[in-house]
């Protein structure tokens, strides 16, 4: 049981990460107020390293480390690599904002990257254990992150549910995998899955297990009826936190279904089972998430419940349990997060010191204010709604696609019918921008970097939709290059 | 009945005693020092299964640490007993139930055939010189290497946390800072006015 220079070479944008965490959170003490830049300046240095390590160091096939705890395959390169570049994006996007309320710190940056060395952790995981380390690491570091604006009654309120409902679906998660633990006798992924394809497994107590992981797994993506915290925590983390929260996660909650159900799970008897049972969570998460939207007055609120409608679209595609949903469903949490980045990145443009812009009516009249960040909003809208030209036509396309295939059609018809009642809220939103009077006239103001990336982030979704082959080839590639 | 036999039911008793002690006694130190006499009592069944260094270890951070910051908080806060007494027994019910369907409910997973005592063949019993200490740390410093330093990661994000949310520089404290002391100039202090020479004020304008 040595480890040798290959086991280190394997973990080394984790290794990277962790030390320039360490070393901003040295330097930050010897900062000024006036100096916080250099911390943001290193946070975004650090992410920018670990994504171009882990792209250069990139290999085709399965590369296993650390005595079975690690693994590194195309789904983790890309995972993290994507992971790398939204966390950035969000420290980008959250400049202005954090530092009109006293956020824009070193530790808002350490957080956000020990967040993003957990989501790293959670998505190379081989081991049962790796995968809730991973978990815990993250969601220790959105816990905090959330309360971190501590003198708001808003944010306090939100990081204890969420701190207490977290709590309530780790230990589920826990209590399921020592179940998994009891039957296999393994804790290591593929000796896991080995374990039951031999038959060796008692199926009452992994049935047991399963289902407490489905639950555990349901609270983590906040599909419904595990989604009670997501919209408290959408709207009361200040919105910076908010971006995050809503992008990057989902990008590791994707690789922790793929891990767990597929992975570790795969057994054609256990398929059948936990394909029952996401499938009531599906359903229920579009029906709930987007006609629960429509009545919401407050936009975090609103994205709240739009991103549980969106989850139920990504389980669509691993409820199909085939290579080439499993594909489409990363297509979709990878379009997810972008037009995330951008609909919140719009949010905190908005925002001044001492105003939030959360509320619908904030965003009436942007037209009139600024026609190119009402066009941009409007390209971020019509993605999420799925109207064509955008990405987020194909990427709920690609998903229905994959679920007609696996021969479901009443779940396709299910998830169009409920895109087109979410379509109305989204197209609100648009009316509101172009066809009301402006309530608020006070100027936009951004430093360049936000302007140019929002706009980037803005166009991109037209552009992907546009050309989304080779994003959607990237995705097949890295699910059955991991497979 | 060998002698291990004895000592288990001798703790085993102690063990339930002093845990049901630190619920029901009315001083709240003696709650916490029946909660270390527990710690112990488990400890002491801990060895008994060949646990050395668990055993110890919840000696060392439990009674050692934990229960002494416990009982220096509770020796220093002045807790009103009443109150926390209140509702004791409104709360009681609803315990026992979640209690009793709690003991069914691992009666039925332990008393079934998958944990049963055929299902767990006892362990081939080790060597004398066998040390379990040993055997835990070559397996966390090796095999588990990777698991065991995110954990410690997790560890030092608590620390950040603890310190983000609960650290605020009061900015009424009042304190001295010698190397500005030292470093101070005369014009930092004295300023000269010049001012026009005042004509001696004839007397008695104040009265």
């Amino acid at each position: 049981m040595t480890l040798s220079a290959a086991d280190y070479l394997a973990v080394w944008p984790e290794i990277l990460v962790l030390v320039m965490v360490c070393v901003i959170l040295v330097v930050d003490l010897f900062l000024r107020e006036s100096q916080r830049v250099i911390g943001y300046a290193l946070a975004l240095a650090t992410l920018a390293a670990a994504a171009g390590l882990i792209a250069l160091s990139s290999m085709p096939g399965r590369v296993v480390a650390l005595n079975g705890m690690f693994v590194d395959d195309p789904l983790a390169d890309a995972l993290k690599i994507a992971v790398c570049l939204v966390a950035g994006v969000v420290v980008v996007y959250s400049r202005g904002y954090a530092t009109a309320r006293g956020l824009f710190k070193g530790e808002f940056f350490c957080l956000v990257l020990f967040a993003a060395l957990g989501m790293m952790v959670m998505i190379s995981a081989n081991h049962l254990l790796m995968l809730y380390l991973g978990l815990e690491l993250l969601s220790l570091s959105l816990y905090a992150l959330v309360a971190l604006q501590r003198d708001s009654r808003d944010a306090t309120e939100a990081a204890m549910k969420y701190f207490v409902l977290g709590a309530l679906a780790s230990g589920l998660l826990l209590y399921g995998m020592s179940m998994i633990y009891g039957a296999t006798g393994q804790l290591e992924i593929p000796k896991v899955a080995a374990t039951i394809a031999e038959g060796r497994a008692n199926s009452t107590i992994l049935m047991f297990g399963l289902v407490f992981l489905v639950a555990g797994v349901g609270f983590k993506l906040g599909a419904v009826p595990f989604h009670m915290w997501v919209p408290d925590v959408y709207q009361g983390a200040p919105t910076a936190v908010t971006m995050f929260i809503g992008t990057a996660p989902k990008l590791a909650a994707f690789a922790f279904v793929m891990r767990l159900l597929v992975e570790t799970l795969g057994a054609p008897a256990l398929v059948a089972e936990w394909r029952q049972m996401l499938t009531l969570l599906a359903v229920a998460s579009l029906a709930v998430g987007n006609v629960a939207a429509i009545a919401q007055t407050n936009l975090k609120r609103m994205l709240a419940y739009s991103t549980i409608s969106h989850m139920g679209f990504l389980l669509l595609g691993v409820i199909a349990a085939r290579p080439d949903g499993y594909g489409a469903a990363m297509f979709y949490a990878m379009v997810y997060a972008m037009t995330g980045l951008g609909a919140f990145g719009m949010i905190l443009l908005l925002a001044r010191d001492g105003f939030e812009a959360d509320r619908l009516e904030d965003f009436k009249g942007l037209n009139r204010r600024s026609p190119w960040y009402a066009f941009l909003m409007l390209l971020l809208m019509f993605s999420m709604a799925g109207v064509p030209p955008t990405v987020g036509f194909y990427a709920k396309l690609a998903v229905i696609e994959a679920v007609v295939q696996a021969g479901q059609v009443w779940l396709a018809i299910v998830a169009v019918l409920m895109s087109l009642i979410g379509a109305f809220y989204y197209l609100r939103m648009v009316k509101l921008m172009y066809f009301d009077e402006p309530s608020d006239t006070a100027p936009i103001s951004a430093d360049m970097g936000v302007r140019v990336l929002l706009s980037i982030n803005g166009l991109a979704a037209l552009a992907v939709g546009l050309l989304p082959g080779w994003l959607m080839a990237l995705c097949q590639k890295a699910i059955q290059g991991s497979l | 009945m060998s002698f291990q036999t004895a000592i288990f039911y001798a703790f085993a008793a102690i063990l339930l005693f002093a845990a049901l002690r630190v619920i029901t006694a009315r001083n709240p130190v003696h709650s916490a020092l029946f909660l270390v006499l527990a710690f112990v009592t488990a400890a002491g069944l801990w060895m008994l299964l060949e646990a050395e260094f668990l055993a110890i270890v919840l000696v060392l951070v439990y009674v050692g640490a934990v229960m002494v910051l416990f009982l220096f908080v509770v020796m220093m806060l002045d807790i009103n007993l009443d109150r926390l007494r209140e509702g004791y027994w409104d709360y009681l019910v609803p315990a026992l139930v979640v209690a009793g369907v709690m003991v069914l409910e691992m009666a039925t997973i332990l008393l079934g055939r998958y944990f049963s005592l055929e299902g767990m063949p006892r362990p081939s019993p080790r060597p004398a010189d066998y040390s379990n200490t040993r055997e835990l740390g070559r397996l966390v410093y090796t095999e588990y290497v990777y698991p065991f330093e995110v954990a410690a990661v997790l560890l030092l994000v608590a620390i950040v946390a603890a310190i983000a949310l609960t650290l605020r520089a009061r900015k009424d404290s009042k304190f001295q800072d010698p190397a500005r002391q030292v470093k101070v100039k005369r014009a930092d202090r004295v300023r000269l006015v010049s001012m026009p020479a005042e004509k001696p004020a004839g007397g008695g304008k104040e009265g």
